[in-house]
C-alpha cells in the first residue's frame, strides 16, 4: 500500500513536470503558432543551469531564480533573434530550424559541461523524508517539487485566465488578426509569451535536475512525451495540458512500476509490454474517439 | 472541365525533370556513380553507399513531403524497424537471401506505416507532425529499453546474401577493396529503380491527385476524390520505401542500434529534401549527397561536427529557400517553365484551410 501511494506521489510529482514543459509548448504553439522542437533542449538547458549553478554556489536555491531569469532571457532573445521570422515559415522550416537549435545546444551542452552523467544535490534544507504513515515516508524535496510546480501552474492559469495581458493572449490564440486590429502590441504578446514558455521549460528541469541527474539528450524524450501530452490535452489549450500531463505522469509511472509484475509468461510479457506504452495506447485511444484531443476545440 | 488523367498525358509532374536535358542530366550522374568505385578508395565507395541510403529515405520521404504536402517525423522509425526485421530474421552468422529479407522488411514497414498512418491523418498540420513524431519515438523506445534487438548496444547482423538466379555472390571472397562494391551496386540499383518507381507514380494520376491534395484538399474532396485514402496510400507507399532504405542499411552497414529508429532519422531526411530544393524529386539525392559531403567536412575541419551541422541547417533554411536544385533556376538564362517556378516562389500552400493561390489560379 505505501508502494502504491509512494508510486502516486512520483506520478503526479513527474505529471506537473511534464505540465510545466507542455503548457510552454501548447502556449507557442496556440499564440505564435509555431513548433518548437528544441523545447526539450530548453528543459536540458535547465538543468544544466541548475548543475552549474548548485556547483559553483553550494546551493539549489540559487539556482532556481537563476533558471526563471535565464529562461525569460534566452526566450526573449530566440523570439527577437530567430523565431520571430518563422511565424509564416512552413512547417518543415520550422521543424528543421528548430532541429539545428537542438544540434546546436547540445553541442554547446557537450563543449561547457562535457558528455558526463551529473547528479544535483537536494538542498540541504530538504534533504529529509516526511513520514506519512508509520511504514512509509516520502522525500521532502519530491514534496517541494510538487508544491513550486503546482505554484507555478496556477500563477499561469491565473495570468492567462485573469488578466489583461492573458485576455490579449487567449485572443491572440483565437484570432490574430483581432489583436493587429484592436491596436494591441502583437510584437509584444508574441515576446512575452515565448519568454514565459522558454522560462517554464528551463525551471522545470532546474526543478528536475536532483531528481533525475543531469546526462546529454535528457531533453529528448521529455520533447516526445509532451507532445503527448499536446495531443490529448487538445493543441492550444492550456488547461487541457494540465489534466493530461497529471493522467499521463500517473499513467506512466504506474504502468512502468507495475507492468513488470507480469513479465515472465507470454501473455504476462504482453502485458508488462503494454504497460510500458501505456502513455502511446492511450494517445492512440484519444485520436481515435477525440482526434482534436481531450480539450481541443479545432478539429 | 478538364480531367487530371488528361493533364497527366500533356506534361511531366513539376517534380520531375521537364526536358530530355534533365533526364540526360539524371543518366549522366547515374553513369558517374557506375564507375565511381572504379576509382574511389573503399572509404568514399562507402560514403557515397551511405549517401545513396540516405537518398533512398530522402526520395520516399519527398513523396509525402514535397508531392502530397505532409511533413512526418515517423518515417525514420519505418526505416529502423526495417533494419531491425533483416536483424530479426537473420541474426549474426544465419544469413538469408536478399529477395527473402526485402520484401519481408518493406512489408513489415508498410504494415507499420499503415497503422500509424491510418491514426496520425486523423490530424492534420502540428497534430500530424506530433504524432507521427510520438508514435515513431514509439518504435525507437521498443528497440532502445527492451531487449529484442539487442537493447542501447544495438547487435550485429547476418548481411542478406545477394543472390540471383541460383549465384550467391560473397563480398568476402572478393579483394579486400572491392568488398564494398557488392552493396554499393545493389544501392545504386536500387536508388535508380526507387527514383523511377516514384517518377512513375507522380506522373501517373496518383501523383496528380497528390498535387491536387497539396494545393487544395477540399477542393479535391469536394471533387469527389477519398483524399484521405490517397493520403494513407501515399503515406504507407513511403513508409514501405523507408522500410527499403532501411533494409539497405543493414545490408551495407551489417549492424543495428537503436539509432536508426530514431525521430533524427526523419529529422535528418527531412533537412536532405530542403538542402536539395523541396520542388524537386531529385533534390531528395542532391541534398543527401550534400548533407553526407557536409558531416564528413565539419568532422574532418573540427571536433564539433553538430555544431557545424547546426549552424549550416540554419543557414540552409534561412538563405536557400528552393535548396540546391533551386540556385540554376535563379541563374539568368537558366530560368524553368513559368509555371513551375511560380509554384516554388509562392511555396506550397501545404495544409491551409482556404488556398488564396488555389483560387486565384
Amino acid at each position: 500500500m505505501s508502494g502504491f501511494l509512494s508510486q502516486l506521489l512520483n506520478g503526479l510529482q513527474y505529471g506537473l513536470l511534464l505540465f510545466l514543459i507542455a503548457s510552454g509548448l501548447t502556449l507557442i504553439f496556440g499564440v505564435l503558432g509555431i513548433i518548437n522542437l528544441a523545447h526539450g533542449s530548453l528543459f536540458m538547458i535547465g538543468a544544466y543551469l541548475a548543475f552549474l549553478v548548485t556547483k559553483a554556489t553550494g546551493s539549489l536555491w540559487f539556482a532556481l531564480p537563476v533558471g526563471i531569469g535565464a529562461g525569460l532571457v534566452i526566450g526573449a532573445v530566440l523570439e527577437r533573434v530567430l523565431f520571430r521570422y518563422f511565424y509564416d515559415r512552413e512547417h518543415l522550416d520550422q521543424v528543421l530550424v528548430t532541429f539545428a537549435l537542438i544540434l546546436i545546444f547540445e553541442e554547446m551542452r557537450s563543449l561547457v559541461v562535457g558528455n558526463d552523467f551529473y547528479s544535483v544535490p537536494v538542498p540541504a534544507a530538504l534533504d529529509f523524508s516526511i513520514p506519512i504513515t508509520a511504514g512509509f515516508s516520502y522525500a521532502a524535496y519530491r514534496f517541494f517539487v510538487i508544491g513550486a510546480c503546482l505554484v507555478l501552474a496556477a500563477a499561469l492559469i491565473t495570468w492567462i485566465e485573469r488578466t489583461n495581458m492573458g485576455a490579449v493572449i487567449r485572443a491572440a490564440a483565437e484570432k490574430p488578426e483581432m489583436v493587429d486590429i484592436l491596436g494591441l502590441d502583437a510584437r509584444r504578446v508574441h515576446l512575452t509569451v515565448f519568454a514565459v514558455g522558454t522560462a517554464l521549460a528551463v525551471t522545470a528541469g532546474g526543478l528536475a535536475a536532483p531528481l533525475t541527474s543531469v546526462y546529454p539528450n535528457m531533453g529528448d524524450g521529455m520533447l516526445i512525451i509532451s507532445f503527448v501530452v499536446v495531443v490529448i490535452g487538445g493543441l492550444g489549450s492550456v488547461s487541457g495540458a494540465f489534466f493530461a500531463a497529471l493522467l499521463i505522469g500517473l499513467i506512466d509511472t504506474l504502468g512502468k512500476a507495475y507492468g513488470q509484475a507480469f513479465a515472465g509468461s507470454g501473455l504476462g510479457n504482453i502485458i508488462a509490454a503494454c504497460a510500458s506504452m501505456a502513455v502511446y495506447i492511450l494517445m492512440v485511444i484519444v485520436l481515435l474517439f477525440r482526434p482534436a484531443g481531450l480539450f481541443g476545440r479545432r478539429a | 472541365m478538364m480531367r487530371p488523367d488528361r493533364i497527366a498525358d500533356r506534361t511531366a509532374h513539376r517534380m520531375l525533370p521537364q526536358s530530355a536535358a534533365g533526364w540526360l542530366a539524371l543518366a549522366a550522374v547515374v553513369g558517374v556513380l557506375a564507375v565511381l568505385p572504379l576509382s574511389a578508395t573503399p572509404y568514399y565507395t562507402g560514403l557515397v553507399t551511405t549517401a545513396m541510403i540516405g537518398a533512398m529515405l530522402a526520395l520516399a520521404l519527398h513523396l509525402l513531403v514535397g508531392a502530397t504536402g505532409l511533413v512526418s517525423l515517423g518515417h525514420g522509425a519505418f526505416y529502423g524497424l526495417a533494419a531491425y526485421i533483416v536483424y530479426l530474421m537473420s541474426p549474426e552468422g544465419a544469413p538469408r537471401p536478399i529477395w527473402v529479407t526485402l520484401p519481408s522488411a518493406m512489408l513489415v514497414a508498410g504494415i507499420a506505416a499503415l497503422l500509424v498512418g491510418a491514426l496520425s491523418l486523423r490530424t492534420k498540420g502540428f497534430f500530424f507532425l506530433m504524432v507521427t513524431l510520438a508514435f515513431g519515438q514509439m518504435f525507437f523506445f521498443v528497440f532502445h529499453d527492451t531487449k529484442l534487438g539487442g537493447g542501447t548496444d544495438g547487435a550485429y547482423l547476418a548481411k542478406p546474401l545477394i543472390q540471383a538466379f541460383g549465384l550467391t555472390l560473397d563480398p568476402k571472397e572478393l579483394p579486400r577493396a572491392q568488398r564494398g562494391w557488392p552493396a554499393y551496386y545493389v544501392a545504386l540499383v536500387q536508388l535508380v529503380v526507387t527514383y523511377l518507381g516514384l517518377a512513375f507514380l507522380l506522373n501517373s494520376l496518383f501523383g496528380r491527385v497528390l498535387e491536387g491534395i497539396k494545393v487544395n484538399e477540399h477542393r479535391m474532396e469536394a471533387m469527389g476524390f477519398a483524399v484521405h485514402r490517397y493520403k494513407l496510400a501515399a503515406f504507407v507507399i513511403a513508409g514501405m520505401l523507408s522500410g527499403a532504405a532501411g533494409h539497405m542499411w543493414s545490408l551495407h552497414s551489417g549492424f543495428v542500434n537503436p539509432e536508426l529508429v530514431s525521430w533524427h532519422k526523419s529529422a535528418e531526411a527531412l533537412l536532405m529534401i530542403l538542402l536539395g530544393g523541396i520542388g524537386s524529386l531529385a533534390g531528395a539525392i542532391a541534398g543527401a549527397f550534400a548533407y553526407v559531403a557536409l558531416g564528413e567536412a565539419a568532422q574532418l575541419a573540427t571536433e564539433r561536427k553538430l555544431l557545424v551541422e547546426g549552424v549550416v541547417i540554419l543557414a540552409a533554411v534561412i538563405l536557400l529557400r528552393n535548396g540546391i536544385m533551386g540556385i540554376g533556376s535563379s541563374l539568368p538564362g537558366m530560368a524553368e517553365p513559368k509555371e513551375s517556378s511560380a509554384l516554388e516562389i509562392d511555396g506550397p500552400p501545404s495544409q491551409q484551410e482556404t488556398s488564396v493561390h488555389a483560387a486565384s489560379e
